[in-house]
């Protein structure tokens, strides 16, 4: 009884509940007859798909600017890499490749004009974050209906202008990193190619945070006033970190798109931070403190129950609650983070 | 801070600092209703309706801001518990003004636990009272998801074929209020110049508004107001800062309810999985249209509000149609501007806070001058 | 006042200590109905605690009670609650304002105890239901304004008053409690303060009130550090040292100002004072130079600082708590916004900017250890190594192209400080929180110390921390000055402290230097300097 006090005591409850449940799931898959290794291959899918944007939100806890509700905005410069790399014609890998090169401007001037902003409302910056995410959604609506896209795969096709809702990724940049080394054993299938690069990733971020810059981050996040004390420019570290994300942010909507198949636009990126921000949680951050290991655990956990529940639910007793366990677990877990009683440093 | 020094073009700088929001959305307007071409009497008849629909929900949110507790993102909650009791009433087959009472009335508990529980989760994030009160809507919405898709028709029985989905469970995607459809917009509804105007309607709107002043001068409006401007003063003298802060939220939910009920009998149907999250996101950005802050607000801003932010809601699709040649631009416009003003007011509300304390040392400043020079 | 006539209050043989820590030691005085008592002493001297003990705060009874006994009208009480006190009859106007900004004086006069109209809402929903009965309430306030005697405008709202009125809000809120029902009468009423941030005209008029006050019977206790003021209004003046009563006078015309600034600051002979060195100003030029320096710091506001600052010097600035010592270091270094010309070492420094500060050579040890001065969720090892790793590029590694930091280099850094200071840990893994204050300040010193500066700034480093500590920091302080030759500046509320390691002592009073003296000049005339007092040969 001691022990299992001091685990809740220690990862909090919410999180052992979802751990157990997740365990649960796959120990009963196979009664109801759900293969265990098609859903591995699932969980370990998804996990490639989703774990750049949970990654996106590192930089942002660990300089103190909280959880980062304004992902969206780094979908946007996403997305205009994507649809840019597929107006120019790029194919295959190069596609993927050309449609990071082309949103990392967008990416860095966003992040940039978002970072000073959030610096003007130090304190607040996660409501404000959330409406600079909606706000710049609902303009970016306009605009594709604007932009002189021309690609026929694109535009409406009645019209010959404006994008489309949903575009697909096929003959552009269609897996083009699921299919990288991927390793087939039977029904379970690695998409080695997507895990390299959140690795490639992951590590690049690992690296940072033990650098001169990355450890001023961490001090910046841990009390921004000892790091003013020590000659650190607070507002330029904030900022270095909001354009991280949403750099991270293009690159991890680009890495979903590539294995989704299709890119969608106007309102689809709207509520795309909340299962990014609730997967870190999930993993063991908080809002001032994360790590890569709670990227990886919170992302494998999130997405693991998001495959796991409706085909063990559905098979168990035929109603697929999934939806509903995903909006009540992602934001009961937000709301379990932010309710907590936070150890301010004052 | 005295607004003596200030000469008329600092005045005006202020005023407009203060009011940018608002001045915005009249040029906006300004501009659109040309535009559109719609003949005034239209813009007075829709305007006139939206209010009646819209105001008792505005409405709700006016006391938390004065408990200083910023905008209740939570309102969503009412909205939620409203619909429970319309879809019951619905349900049972009550029509008219004794449907809405029953859905008044069922709502009613049900907002008192949901707000008590959200009242209690917002103290324990004293100071992101509003992301979390976000949260706690989605999280109310998934929930409510839980119990009106799944339970309903299930665990708890409906009766109407008309209602439940075909599958045996759950209600559908959009419920018909033909039973109570404008009923209470009915009630002693007469036209001046036809333009309809919604009598009953209006006149609990004016109840509405007459109890919120009148709540302003009770003990406990009194003591709402001085928790809104520092808990630990209203705390050292003996008020329970708590408690206080968990009653406006319970008043502000139950109002909410009875506000979503009066927004639905106009409508007339219901989109059961939507209604509440577009309403709460609506009747916020209406009240920072009308030149409210998240510390504070008034009943004035609550109409300035809404006939501002809906004028520009009814011409912006024709107005975009008519400019551009898209109605969907139009309408993404209108989106857009909904966020935007709620992000504009609350980054001049939070760097309205810094500017405050910027003051200060140009005081010190000044002081030495004034000692050298003597 | 007639001998034989019962006293008010009457504080018999009062002694309280904390954890072992004698605070106050047999402190009995007796107050009369309507007389003023002038209560004196620098901070720390147990006025405070006496007036916990007073009104029977909860910090009292948790920590053991206290010795003694307190008399009112002759007999023994034991308040619970400060609720108790206002029950017999005695009220506190406390140092900061518990004012609310957009009420009214009349609405914060009445805060909480608002008089109201029933409402038949009220039996429904309770009590909080009825409407306030306004013009009852402004009566209310109008009456303790009255008895004040003072023009208040009930109506105004506190956020656009002077400071004065916002003081006399406070203590008309005080006299405004009898008129509920849980409270006596007033009768004695407890000022800290009160005129430390009001103008001079501003004092004159509270002191005016006190005296209506006093007409009207309501005893005073007076708490000031202006002199003056106590001895144009009190009755009695009772200082304060350590703990005890030095001296208890009938304010006669014997009495003045220097007289009871050398009873405050006490100890004519100066046994602590560092006698074996005597610092050689001619030969060490002036590094630093602060010309008309303001800072904006919350309760510690300076307003016009001028200061030269010798090369390998021990400077000392103290003065009063509020006075605006703590704003000097703070604002130099940038942490509060700030105004004036710096010059180090012929070079001008940028203020409001800490990069620039530390570039220059210059170190900081803040008073606000656990605030400003440490990651309290880092280990020792961050701490220690974090700013001469961001200032000056230590501790890092070049690895191909990217500079890492060098986990070897800052463990041993850290070994090294931890066993020079002897900071107590598990290891220099741990986590800054986990030390108990003495450790972490030793934390805070070896950071500045492995930036190795040329002129360091440590403000208060003994606030909080037991005396075994307090010793070694001190020591260490002075050592690192010898061996390195770096200039210090120690910012201390404890006079004799920075009369045992310091060169000269500048005294800092309402935003200014009121003087500079050697440490070796006797301790009174500091605190003349502290109250405001000019001395000969201050500079």
């Amino acid at each position: 009884m001691e022990t299992v006090k001091k685990i809740v005591a220690k990862y909090g409850l919410p999180r052992v509940i979802i751990t157990l449940f997740l365990f649960a799931l796959f120990a009963a898959a196979p009664f109801v007859g759900v293969r265990v290794d098609e859903s591995v291959t699932n969980t370990l899918n998804r996990f490639g798909m989703n774990c750049v944007m949970v990654l996106a939100m590192v930089p942002m806890i660990h300089s103190g600017c909280g959880l980062n509700f304004g992902l969206p905005l780094g979908i946007i410069s996403g997305l205009l890499g994507a649809t840019l790399a597929i107006q120019f014609e790029f194919h295959g890998l190069l596609c993927f490749l050309m449609a990071i090169v082309l949103s990392t401007p967008f990416a860095v001037i966003l992040g940039y004009g978002y970072g000073k902003l959030l610096n003007k409302v130090k304190g607040g910056e996660m409501m404000i974050a959330t409406y600079v995410g909606f706000s710049s959604v609902s303009f970016m609506c306009i605009m594709w209906l604007l932009l002189p896209y021309t690609n026929a795969s694109m535009v409406w096709g009645y019209a010959g202008r404006g994008l489309r809702t949903t575009i697909s990724t096929e003959g552009y940049f269609l897996h083009a990193l699921n299919d990288l080394f991927a390793i087939s054993l039977g029904k379970l299938v690695i998409p080695t190619g997507m895990i390299l690069f959140f690795a490639i990733l992951a590590f690049a971020m690992w690296a940072f945070l033990h650098t001169k810059t990355g450890t001023a981050m961490t001090a910046v996040g841990s009390n921004p006033t000892f790091a003013r004390a020590c000659g650190i420019n607070v507002d330029r570290i904030r900022v270095l970190s909001v354009v991280m994300s949403t750099w991270l942010g293009a690159v991890g909507i680009l890495v979903y798109e590539q294995s989704f198949g299709f890119i969608q636009l106007y309102m689809a990126p709207f509520y795309m931070a909340l299962p990014a921000v609730s997967a870190i949680l999930i993993g063991g951050a908080s809002v001032n403190k994360a790590s890569i290991t709670n990227v990886i655990i919170g992302t494998l956990l999130f997405q693991g129950i998001l495959t796991m529940t409706p085909s063990v639910m559905n098979s168990a007793i035929h109603t697929d609650m999934s939806e509903v366990i995903r909006i009540i677990v992602s934001n009961g877990m937000i709301l379990y983070a932010l309710t907590r009683k936070m150890e301010v440093a004052r | 801070m005295s607004d003596l020094h200030l000469n008329n073009r600092e005045k005006m700088q202020r005023f407009l600092a203060d009011n940018i929001v608002p001045v915005l959305f009249v040029i906006i307007c300004a501009v659109g209703i040309p535009l559109s071409g719609y003949s005034p009497n239209y813009l007075i008849n829709e305007v006139i309706t939206r209010i009646g629909r819209n105001s008792f929900l505005v409405v709700s949110l006016l006391i938390p801001i004065m408990a200083g507790m910023g905008l209740n993102f939570g309102m969503t909650l009412g909205a939620m518990a409203a619909e429970i009791g319309l879809i019951l009433i619905s349900d049972w087959d009550i029509v008219g003004i004794p449907g809405m009472v029953l859905a008044a009335i069922i709502s009613t508990p049900i907002s008192i636990l949901l707000g008590w529980w959200c009242g209690i989760l917002l103290n324990k994030a004293k100071g992101r009272e509003m992301v979390t009160g976000y949260i706690i809507g989605f999280f109310m919405n998934g929930v409510y998801q839980l119990i009106v898709l799944y339970l309903m028709g299930s665990l708890i029985h409906i009766r109407s074929s008309k209602l439940v989905l075909p599958r045996g469970y759950g209600i559908r995607n959009t419920v018909n209020l033909d039973g109570i459809r404008q009923s209470l917009d009915n009630l002693g509804a007469f036209r001046v110049l036809g333009i309809k105007i919604p009598f009953a309607t209006l006149l609990l709107i004016a109840l509405a508004c007459l109890f919120v002043v009148w709540f302003r001068k009770t003990k406990l409006g009194q003591d709402m107001r001085a928790v809104g401007q520092n808990m630990e003063v209203a705390r050292e003298s003996g008020i329970n800062v708590e408690r206080t802060r968990v009653v406006s939220i319970i008043i502000s939910t139950i109002l909410a309810g009875y506000g979503m009920i009066i927004y639905l009998q106009n409508m007339g149907t219901l989109n059961t999985y939507n209604s509440h999250s577009q309403v709460g996101m609506f009747s916020i950005a209406a009240l920072l249209v009308g030149g409210a802050s998240v510390a504070k607000a008034n009943i004035g801003n609550v109409f300035l509000g809404l006939i501002l932010f809906h004028l520009m809601f009814i011409i912006s699709p024709i107005a975009g149609k008519n400019l551009i040649g898209q109605a969907q631009l139009g309408e993404y416009f209108r989106v857009f501007v909904s966020y935007g003003v709620i992000t504009l007011s609350l980054v001049l509300y939070e760097m309205r806070k810094k500017r405050e304390i910027g003051y200060e040392g140009a005081q010190l400043a000044a002081l030495q001058k004034e000692e050298e020079s003597k | 006042m007639e001998a034989q006539e019962i006293p008010l209050l009457e504080m018999r043989h009062i002694s309280k200590s904390f954890f072992g820590n004698q605070v106050l030691g047999d402190v009995s005085f007796t107050l009369g109905k309507g007389e003023i008592l002038g209560l004196v002493g620098e901070n720390g001297a147990g006025k405070s605690t006496l007036m916990k003990i007073l009104f029977g705060m909860n910090e009292i009874s948790e920590t053991g009670g206290y010795g003694g006994e307190v008399l009112i009208d002759g007999n023994v009480v034991h308040f619970t609650s400060s609720l108790d006190a206002l029950d017999a009859g005695i009220g506190m106007v406390h140092q900061e304002f518990s004012l609310l900004p957009d009420f009214t004086a009349a609405e914060n006069i009445l805060l909480n105890r608002e008089p109201v109209k029933k409402h038949w809402a009220a039996n429904l929903f309770g009590d909080r239901m009825n409407t306030i009965d306004r013009a009852k309430l402004e009566t209310s306030a109008r009456k303790a304004i009255d008895r004040l005697g003072v023009k208040l405008d009930a109506d105004m709202v506190v956020g656009q008053m002077p400071v004065g009125h916002k003081q006399f809000t406070e203590i008309a809120r005080e006299l405004s409690k009898e008129d509920s029902e849980t409270a006596g009468k007033i009768r004695l009423l407890v000022l800290d303060e009160p005129t430390a941030v009001l103008s001079e005209q501003e004092a004159q008029s509270l002191l005016k009130a006190m005296k209506n006050l006093s007409a009207q019977g309501i005893a005073i206790i007076f708490i000031s550090h202006r002199l003056q003021e106590i001895i144009d209004v009190c009755d009695q003046i009772m200082v304060m040292r350590d703990g005890r009563i030095i001296k208890q006078v009938v304010n006669d015309t014997n009495v003045n100002v220097h007289e009871i600034a050398q009873w405050m600051v006490g100890r004519e002979i100066s046994l602590d004072a560092q006698v074996d060195r005597h610092f050689d100003y001619a030969s060490h030029p002036v590094d630093m130079e602060v010309r008309n320096l303001w800072v904006n710091m919350t309760g510690e506001v300076v307003r016009d600082v001028n200061l030269d600052i010798h090369r390998g010097e021990i400077l000392g600035i103290g003065g009063l708590a509020g006075q605006g010592k703590l704003g000097v270091p703070n604002g130099i270094m940038g942490l509060f916004p700030a105004g004036g010309k710096v010059w180090f070492e012929g070079k001008e420094i940028a203020l409001n900017d800490p990069s620039a500060c530390l570039d220059a050579g210059l170190a900081f040890v803040s008073e606000d250890r656990r605030g400003v001065g440490l990651l309290l969720d880092e280990s020792l090892e961050w701490n220690v190594s974090f700013e001469a790793m961001q200032v000056q590029g230590k501790y890092l590694l070049k690895k191909g192209p990217i500079t890492w930091r060098d986990t070897n280099a800052i463990g041993e850094v850290t070994k090294n400080y931890i066993d020079m200071l002897e900071i107590k840990c598990t290891s220099s893994k741990q986590h800054a929180r986990e030390l108990s204050g003495g450790n972490q300040q030793k934390v805070c010193l070896a950071k500045a110390f492995a930036m190795q500066p040329k002129l360091l700034f440590v403000s208060e480093p003994t606030r909080g921390i037991d005396i075994g500590a307090k010793q070694l920091v001190l020591r260490a302080l002075k050592e690192y000055n010898q061996k390195y030759g770096t200039t210090i500046v120690m910012i201390s509320s404890e006079l004799e402290e920075l009369r045992s390691i310091c060169d000269r002592i500048a005294i800092i009073t309402d935003g200014k230097v009121g003087g500079i003296l050697p440490a070796s000049n006797p301790s009174s005339d500091f605190g003349l300097l502290m109250v405001g007092q000019a001395v000969k040969g201050g500079n």
